[in-house]
């Protein structure tokens, strides 16, 4: 498996050659170096996954390879490695993030067309693509959370990549300052981890490990803040709505399928520890989750800006996955079993599931935006005519996301709900509940989009068409993989086939099949159809009186929903009327008054002393051989007399 | 009876006329000329050292010869200098030396 | 009070108030001339001790030599007056302060320390000094041996040194 360090190298170099050369480089050159390289990694995690999942199981498990690992830092006992680690979780996550990034490659090429900085645009991606696969393959916390700093640079500098735009520097800052801020109680996390169990590994069985844990707990929770920073969990989402004023492939890469799992698959990464050490505090994780699913599912049903709807998506259905994973329990004596750890399939599958729907989700919209040049719905509406394409591919990942059979979306999601119900039923009959307003709002954006009243005048005005097939290959493809996954693991689900994706990636790492409850499978598709017919209802015609009659009836609530519930201003509020008023600006008063004023006269003091000394540099010879003698008789005085 | 501290004392009040004279001319041959008294203040030391401590060597004796030929050499490329400085400014004063200022 | 202490105290006397002359005198020919005095009493004081040849040499090169050297030296340089002018009346004070200091310290520290108690004073010599350590034979022979005792390395490089100075002198002092 020596050949997985390419996965790593390749788009690290097409980073350095489009970054330090491609302002020599013309578009299309730049874009296919940058494409080639990704394809060419894309082929070699096919590979890897091939040669890993087709390898003889161990005990019933793969074995966790290590092609590479090197002692980077040595730091007394601990030491910092830099290496390749493959096992089941990030071997999916190689193929996920390889095929999207290709995918929103192939893209790019007709959504940037003719933009300023495209070079510089793939360089950009090609580093992000770099470090989303450095962090996946991590063998070791540190390196993972190196390599999580560098996306967080990545996603930095794509959110800001039209820098002339006022809206995307501030949306670039706050989504870096929001994640740095989350970062900082990862890094805590990472040091108690270090401190107290000797081992930044992912090998938990290590010596020290059982004296450590008393601390894991909180070493875990900290990381998980983390974790929840980069996956926009309540109350740091903030920053992934702005995140979307860069330019829409980037917000399908990292703002949805690859960068803001991150923090799902840092959980993923330490659940043995989770389970053996800390099973309680995993309720956090189930709350936060359980709460974020539903904040975000009940903003996206009320804004307007498709993005915007997309993004808060994003949000809720990464609270799935993280619900998935706090759900799980320790069966006996702490060990993982199938049973208790149902929701870690669960969530990597929907992790799966989710990137390829919702990147296409992402495409389809960059499509519209591309084509009505706006992102606003009412700039919208009676669309399908135009461009028949995005509207097929769209309602598909609409319908996945919804949850409906024969789509991908339902089979992970499924699998959530039902670990959720072994969890609580409580958890259970609310994330169904967020699953059928997330089919409600879903439609409610197709509809909006691709029916209702058309815009007239501005489509008059130019007339909308259907994208290049650089653009709509990639959705096709994404389509694709959704129905065909949704359609294989909805009869492996139903008839009880193995060889689904139960059989590669599970908590223990034995073989599971996946096979659904039938009570909740049938529970939430109903639910589903029910919430989509509710939005059809409501959303579909030219005229729209339940909703214009639901305005009237709660317009404190749309309001509320609309500004995403004040969150951000009660953020504001914060920082800048308690912590910058209150703490910051005595604390910048004692900086500039006390602590430069001190070294302020350490200048001053010296500026005027040497003013003064500066006349004994005179360049007279009987002068300095004048203070010369008047030494030699201070010393002579000195051996004299004392 | 000439005590060896006799001497030592003509030697010293010789040795600070010359200091004295080197931080006060302001022609640079006077200066030299203040070098030289105090170069000799050493020569005297030298020699009564010889004679009253160690009167079976000689080291100090030939330390004074060596003294007093290397007083001619240092004189003579000294005067060189002041030759052609007096060619540069037409005057040998210590005033106008300040370059060590840089 | 024999003759030597005579002739002591006379060169003394001398050699002091030459000394001081030297650096106190306004006109810089005077300065050479007390100069010269001062190294004459010198090689008087050497003569005393019994070191003819030292103070021959004495004679010879500083007073003959260097003297010249320097009184030829001060007429090309037009040997004005020296002036000293009203901004280095603190650098006279200072340095007249710094030389009486000094050599108080000194002349304290050579009393209060008894250094030389045990030497002997100096008589007129036994027998004549030049004839036994300090002959010109002896001083010779030591300058030009190359053992032990020899000091033939540092009367090489002197010579050295004196070329080294001839070629300096010519070629700083030379027209451009």
């Amino acid at each position: 498996m020596e050949y997985t360090l390419f996965i790593l190298l390749l788009p690290f170099l097409s980073f350095l050659l489009l970054g330090v050369w491609g302002k020599w480089l013309s578009h299309k050159v730049a874009g296919l170096i940058g494409t080639l390289s990704l394809a060419a990694v894309t082929v070699l995690s096919y590979m890897t996954a091939w040669t890993y999942f087709t390898a003889d199981r161990v005990g019933g498990i793969y074995e966790t390879l290590v092609p590479y690992n090197f002692e980077w830092l040595p730091m007394g006992s601990l030491h910092f490695d830099m290496g390749i680690m493959l096992d089941p979780i990030s071997v999916m996550m190689l193929i996920v993030i390889s095929t999207v990034s290709l995918m929103v490659h192939i893209y790019s090429f007709g959504y940037m067309h003719g933009e300023r900085g495209f070079q510089r645009y793939y360089a950009f991606l090609s580093l992000f693509t770099m470090s989303m696969l450095g962090l996946v393959v991590a063998t070791n916390i540190f390196q993972m959370y190196l390599f999580w700093e560098l996306v967080g640079v990545s996603s930095y500098l794509l959110i800001g990549f039209y820098f002339t735009t006022p809206a995307a520097i501030a949306a670039s800052k706050k989504a870096f300052i929001v994640t740095r801020f989350a970062d900082m109680f990862f890094l805590v996390g990472i040091l108690i981890y270090g401190y107290y169990c000797k081992s930044f590994g992912f090998d938990f069985d290590a010596a020290g490990f059982a004296e450590g844990s008393f601390m894991l707990p909180t070493a875990l929770v900290l990381m998980f803040i983390g974790g929840a920073g980069k996956s926009a969990m309540f109350p740091l989402h903030i920053w992934l709505p702005d995140a979307m004023e860069g330019p829409t492939p980037v917000s399908a890469l990292i703002h949805a399928a690859t960068m803001v799992v991150a923090g799902v698959y840092q959980i993923a990464r330490l659940f043995p520890l989770w389970i053996q050490y800390a099973p309680e505090s995993l309720s956090i994780v189930v709350w936060v989750g359980a709460f974020t699913a539903f904040y975000a599912a009940a903003v996206a049903c009320a804004q307007s800006d498709i993005k915007r709807v997309l993004a808060f998506s994003t949000i809720s259905q990464i609270a799935f996955m993280m619900v998935a994973l706090g759900v799980c329990m320790p069966g006996h004596e702490a060990v993982i079993d199938a049973h208790g750890s149902l929701g870690y399939m669960a969530s990597m599958f929907h992790l799966f599931t989710h990137a390829m729907f919702k990147a296409c989700l992402f495409l389809g919209a960059g499509c519209i935006i591309h084509a009505v040049h706006s992102n606003e719905m009412s700039a919208m509406g009676g669309l399908r005519k135009y461009m028949p394409i995005t509207h097929i591919t769209f309602l598909i990942s609409c319908l996945a996301i919804a949850g409906i059979p024969f789509f991908s979306g339902f089979s992970s999601k499924d699998e959530i709900i039902t670990a959720c119900f072994n969890y609580s039923p409580v958890v259970g009959w609310w994330m169904t509940g967020v699953a059928a307003m997330t089919a409600f709002y879903m439609f409610r954006l197709y509809f909006g989009i691709f029916w209702g009243t058309e815009n007239k005048e501005l489509h008059a005005h130019h007339t909308p068409h259907e994208a290049p097939l650089t653009m709509t290959l990639p959705l096709i493809v994404l389509t694709v993989i959704t129905v065909g996954v949704g359609v294989y693991t909805t009869l492996g689900g139903f008839l009880e086939w193995g060889g689904s994706f139960g059989s590669f990636v599970t908590a223990n790492g034995e073989d599971y099949t996946i096979h659904f409850e039938k009570q909740v499978a049938i529970t939430s598709t109903v639910i589903a159809i029910l919430a989509i017919a509710l939005a059809t209802y409501i959303y579909k015609g030219e005229k729209q009186p339940v909703a214009d009659r639901m305005y009237a009836a709660f317009p404190r609530l749309h309001r509320w929903a609309y500004k995403r519930f004040y969150m951000d201003e009660v953020y504001q509020f914060i920082t800048h009327r308690i912590i910058f008023a209150r703490v910051s600006k005595p604390i910048a008063w004692f900086d500039r008054h006390i602590v430069d004023g001190f070294f302020d006269f350490l200048a001053w003091g010296t500026h005027t002393l040497s003013y003064q000394i500066r006349n004994l540099q005179s360049g007279s010879v009987q002068q300095y051989a004048l203070v010369f003698f008047l030494g030699i008789l201070l010393v002579i005085f000195s051996v004299l007399f004392f | 009876m000439i005590h060896i501290e006799y001497i030592l004392i003509i030697s010293a009040v010789m040795m600070f006329a010359g200091i004295y004279g080197f931080l006060t001319r302001r022609s640079t041959l006077a200066i030299l000329l203040s070098i030289e008294l105090m170069l000799n203040s050493a020569d005297i030391n030298f020699a009564v050292f010889n004679r009253m401590l160690f009167p079976e060597g000689h080291e100090g004796y030939l330390f004074s010869l060596f003294t007093i030929a290397i007083a001619a050499a240092e004189s003579a490329v000294a005067i060189a200098i002041m030759i052609n400085l007096y060619r540069m400014f037409t005057s040998i004063g210590v005033e106008k030396l300040k370059n060590m200022k840089w | 009070m024999n003759s030597q202490n005579i002739m002591f105290v006379i060169l003394a006397v001398f050699i002091v108030l030459s000394s001081l002359a030297t650096v106190l005198t306004k006109s810089i020919v005077r300065a050479a001339t007390y100069l010269l005095f001062v190294l004459l009493g010198t090689a008087g004081l050497y003569f005393l001790m019994g070191y003819t040849f030292l103070g021959a040499v004495q004679v010879m090169v500083y007073a003959g030599g260097i003297i010249v050297l320097y009184v030829f030296s001060i007429l090309l340089t037009s040997g004005r007056q020296e002036q000293l002018s009203r901004n280095t009346v603190g650098k006279v004070l200072a340095s007249a302060a710094l030389s009486v200091v000094g050599l108080g310290v000194f002349l304290l520290m050579l009393f209060k320390q008894n250094l030389f108690e045990q030497v002997a004073v100096l008589g007129a010599p036994s027998e004549p000094v030049g004839e036994t350590t300090n002959s010109i034979a002896s001083i010779g022979r030591v300058l030009l041996a190359s053992g032990e005792q020899g000091y033939l390395l540092p009367f090489e490089a002197v010579s050295l040194l004196l070329l080294a100075c001839i070629v300096a002198g010519l070629l700083i002092a030379r027209k451009h």
